[in-house]
């Protein structure tokens, strides 16, 4: 097969594979479950307003009162939100996919290898 | 409060573990990937580069999406072994990396001290042992595609409980408010679940990439001896 033609066929596989990381961030984020992970599931456990699968309630003892408010609870994007209002979720999901992008992205194609790839023919 | 969210936060928050274990975790957090950029070179190209970095987009957009496990508990994507396959350990741990850090400094999501532990949990614990298992699977994984996608489903489940482990220990060594025997039986109970979501979703993505363009999966490249004699080790720091 010919460079040109792999070629476009490498931007339009990239391209499909943005497309998609946008729509589950700006899109499908609406319908993620709202109830806390495994993780927060466990730091809030013991605490009242948390039902673990086992019933666990130990009234007023969880980890998670040792938590802190989080230092960047002022950023616009807090919660993934956008100002504060949960409704733009998609429009926090979209923004955090294009910083990923732009920072992952960039810090990668800086540290690539200049010259021709040696164990990639084709 | 954001109770009613879609999205919730993610990923420890500061003080769930005392500050001179948060500061050790900080340490690991800047060594490991320091050293995978160093290492990440070798596996970066003019394909690859944009790949990781979709990569790590696709991460971020999948974390967002909680799962419901059980009643009132949720899980999400760590992306650990999906990062691995897809673009080797030194660059899949970058990409964690960046994710948490951007998902702590932009979203609140996850406390900034508690980046360190995160990081080594998801990004350097997560990434390196699920792909030593897909390397130990690798045979199977060449065989065709039901071998793949096997492979990319152990591989993740793995990733997610071992980072939940990952949790345990920073939590014995300097967390308070709960007893560690429990705390051991919840994350591992919680994430064996939740491991499985990771594994189909790793599976699937894996799956779509190896359809499409089967010379981008890092995984089915070259044999690259070296790198996994480096990685067995890397897995045990």
């Amino acid at each position: 097969m010919s460079a040109p033609t792999t070629n476009r066929r490498l931007g339009a596989f990239f391209g499909v594979f943005l497309l998609v990381a946008l729509l589950l961030a700006g899109v499908v984020s609406y319908a993620a479950s709202g109830s806390p992970d495994g993780l927060d599931a466990v730091t809030q456990s013991g605490c009242e307003s948390v039902g673990t699968a086992d019933g666990e309630h130990l009234q007023g003892t969880c980890i998670a009162q040792h938590a802190g408010e989080h230092a960047s609870a002022g950023s616009p994007f807090a919660d993934y939100a956008v100002g504060g209002n949960d409704a733009l979720t998609g429009v926090a999901g979209v923004v955090g996919v294009i910083a990923t992008l732009l920072l992952a992205g960039g810090l990668f194609r800086l540290l690539r290898r200049r010259h021709a790839p040696d164990d990639e023919a084709g | 409060m954001e109770s009613d969210s879609a999205v919730v936060a993610m990923h420890m928050s500061d003080g769930i573990v005392n500050a001179p274990v948060s500061l050790a975790f900080g340490v690991v957090a800047v060594v490991g990937p320091a050293f995978c950029v160093a290492r990440a070179r070798r596996d970066l190209d003019d394909r690859t580069a944009p790949l990781a970095g979709l990569v790590a987009a696709f991460v971020f957009a999948v974390q967002m999406l909680n799962f419901p496990v059980l009643p009132g508990v949720s899980g999400h994507l760590l992306g650990g072994a999906l990062t691995a396959i897809l673009v080797g350990p030194y660059v899949g741990a970058l990409c964690v990396a960046i994710v948490l850090a951007l998902q702590a400094l932009l979203f609140a999501d996850g406390g900034l001290s508690a980046l360190g532990t995160n990081i080594t949990n998801m990004a350097l614990i997560g990434t390196f042992v699920g792909f030593a298992v897909a390397v130990a699977m690798r045979p199977l994984a060449r065989r065709g595609r039901a071998g793949l996608l096997t492979t990319a489903f152990v591989a993740a489940w793995v990733n997610t409980v071992v980072a939940s482990l990952g949790f345990v220990a920073e939590y014995a060594l300097g967390g308070e408010g709960l007893a560690l025997g429990t705390v051991f039986g919840l994350m591992t109970g919680f994430h064996a679940l939740i491991g499985i979501g990771e594994g189909i979703i790793t599976a699937l993505t894996v799956g779509a990439v190896a359809a499409v363009r089967p010379d981008l999966v890092y995984l089915l490249r070259g044999q690259r001896p070296d790198l996994e004699i480096r990685t067995a080790q890397e897995t045990s720091r």
